[in-house]
């Protein structure tokens, strides 16, 4: 894992998280005072992503400047640890702060940005914490199909690698980020290759492809 | 700041008769029981009187005890000892799906690498086995049935009694994990009639890496470490002779004071959970209302995750524990709730407290004025409003 990833390994009172992370999960920012109020609240679009089988669940409303195409206001819900309600709360400064940011270039943060802002994480807690940038990406095609910008709508160009059990690459995408790292684990979890084994190759090419945009290089 | 530990079912402190009664092992009586040489004679002399001491308190015979370094060591010897000293009598263990790890990884191992078969009993909402699955599921084949005497999340009890009786009647052999037990319950051997018993020092305020596996005497075991004649040849290695006077030491007063801590503690447990699951809604009890460890409350809240909770009361100085799955390595959430049959939602949001010798009224009026205040924080920072009837409850 590169530098800055590292966990904040205790020190900080024994905890695994680094004081920014714990800033972040007992203080979070950009919160509704009450359930009443994320009611109410009048959002340009919303986005969830997980459920509460899983452990974690992020939900964020965005606000958003038509002419200038940059976030407003951006608030947020979490159910989940320590890890998956900091992280988010981190998201919702990133895309606020500074003016707002651009919509183009919120649809490209990465779990990886927003781990890094955080000072990093313990390692088995990234990938199924660090959900909040697809929670995003929701919100913000939500408000492309509140505004008829339909062309601009992301479908993050889904492609079948394996042709006998249409596991696509978003498939594996998912699944590098509960974890995976290597074929095998990967072919555990989805059976990927068993009966396409000319898909093989391709899947290594991306697991690498995927490792590398998420967790960064070695 | 102050802290409230409330973390016993992990570990407890080193109670100070303890601390006093192993000092004289660490410079004076520091020998090898092996050597034979006064210094040597002196540390032999302290361990038969340790293993007195505990066949006393179990009603057993001294050679019935044996001496190893952990809870886990002790069930991974029960099992595994008796697997490899009976496969070619048969390759079926019963064992139930609320056990610790040290029963289920053993148990999985064999099952696994040498071809045994393991039946994993179910549990009922409350986390205790059924006596008629259990004798419906003994064969021919059958040699060992391991069950919990109590379990360390949920605190649930199980009917050992009534399933010695039945492993007696088969005449297969049966090992209970104590661990969590031997504090406050019964452990007198011919009572409970069990064939092995595993209990460590870690939760009965002696020292960490101290257990000890009672078998009697005609359990066919075969060793899992071997080298040197310690322990009746069952367990080698010099005998960490200060640790086991600091466990016999532990028992016997833990024994001692058993009836009237147990009473003090269950008037506390009681009086936390009921405030709890008064003060909070949508809380819901794990395990037996009655049927339940003294110093046991574990409890879940719906929409709320474990280890946020968890982190919360660290804050306030309340040390707790959670099944959740954020904590654990395997990213899955606690497999004793989730045998008791509750959904996946319950088990994320799961605390446990448990209590011991040095736990106050005080704590816990504190706990149940701090708590209510953390779940709520929590639970309007959450998108999920689960309700009990949804998750089937």
């Amino acid at each position: 894992m590169k530098q800055g990833f590292k966990p904040d390994v205790i020190g900080n009172e024994g905890w695994f998280y680094s004081e920014k992370v714990k800033d972040h999960f007992f203080n979070p920012r950009n919160i509704f005072k009450s359930k009443a109020e994320a009611k109410k609240y009048k959002a340009d679009g919303i986005g969830t992503i997980g459920s509460p089988i899983c452990g974690d669940v992020m939900k964020l409303w965005i606000k958003v400047d038509k002419k200038t195409d940059r976030i407003k206001e951006c608030k947020f819900q979490t159910f989940g640890c320590a890890s998956a309600i900091a992280s988010t709360s981190m998201l919702t400064v990133m895309a606020t702060e500074k003016g707002g940011m651009k919509l183009d270039k919120a649809l490209k943060l990465t779990p990886k940005d927003i781990m890094e802002r955080l000072g990093g994480l313990p390692e088995r807690k990234v990938h199924c914490s660090v959900l909040g940038d697809k929670a995003l990406r929701e919100a913000i095609n939500d408000y492309f199909r509140k505004t008829r910008q339909f062309e601009r709508i992301s479908g993050e160009g889904t492609k079948i690698i394996d042709k006998a059990l249409k596991i696509t690459n978003k498939d594996i995408e998912e699944a590098v980020l509960e974890g995976a790292k290597t074929f095998e684990e990967i072919q555990k979890m989805t059976k990927i290759g068993i009966q396409d084994k000319n898909c093989i190759p391709e899947t290594k090419r991306l697991i690498k492809y995927y490792r590398e945009k998420h967790f960064g290089k070695n | 700041m102050q802290r409230i530990y409330l973390d016993h079912a992990a570990t407890t402190y080193t109670r100070p008769e303890v601390k006093k009664a192993i000092m004289p092992f660490f410079e004076e009586n520091f020998g090898n029981p092996g050597s034979f040489h006064s210094i040597g004679l002196e540390a032999k002399k302290a361990l038969l009187e340790a293993r007195k001491k505990i066949a006393s308190i179990l009603n057993c015979e001294p050679e019935e005890i044996i001496f190893t370094g952990s809870g886990t060591e002790s069930c991974n010897l029960a099992i595994k000892g008796v697997a490899f000293a009976l496969r070619k009598k048969g390759k079926h263990i019963i064992t139930q799906k609320t056990e610790h790890h040290a029963v289920l990884h053993p148990c999985e191992w064999l099952e696994k690498e040498f071809g045994f078969e393991i039946t994993y009993l179910d549990v009922d909402r409350f986390g205790i086995v059924d006596l008629r699955q259990l004798e419906n599921a003994i064969r021919k084949d059958t040699i060992l049935i391991s069950i919990m005497y109590a379990n360390n999340e949920i605190g649930t009890i199980q009917p050992i009694k009534k399933i010695a009786a039945i492993a007696k009647k088969h005449k297969v052999l049966f090992h209970t994990d104590a661990c969590q037990a031997a504090g406050l319950e019964e452990i007198d051997v011919k009572k409970l009639g069990v064939d092995l018993m595993t209990i460590n020092g870690s939760k009965i305020y002696a020292l960490k890496g101290t257990g000890l596996l009672f078998a009697k005497k005609s359990t066919p075991l075969m060793p899992l470490i071997h080298g040197g004649s310690q322990e009746f040849g069952k367990r080698a290695g010099t005998e960490n002779v200060a640790g086991i006077v600091g466990l016999a030491t532990a028992l016997e007063l833990a024994q001692k004071e058993r009836f009237k801590e147990a009473k003090r503690l269950s008037a506390l447990r009681d009086y936390l959970i009921k405030n709890l699951l008064k003060k909070i809604p949508k809380s819901i009890l794990q395990g037996h209302s009655k049927k339940r460890l003294p110093n046991n409350a574990a409890i879940s809240f719906l929409d709320v995750e474990g280890e946020a909770i968890l982190l919360y009361l660290d804050r306030e100085g309340i040390c707790a524990s959670t099944g959740s799955a954020c904590t654990s390595s395997s990213l899955e959430p606690s497999h004793v709730i989730l045998a008791t049959g509750m959904p996946y939602e319950i088990a994320h949001g799961n605390i446990r407290f448990s209590l011991g010798k040095k736990t106050t009224k005080k704590e816990i009026d504190f706990v149940i004025k701090k708590l209510p205040k953390i779940i709520e924080k929590l639970r309007k920072l959450s998108p999920v409003e689960l309700s009990k009837k949804e998750v089937g409850l």
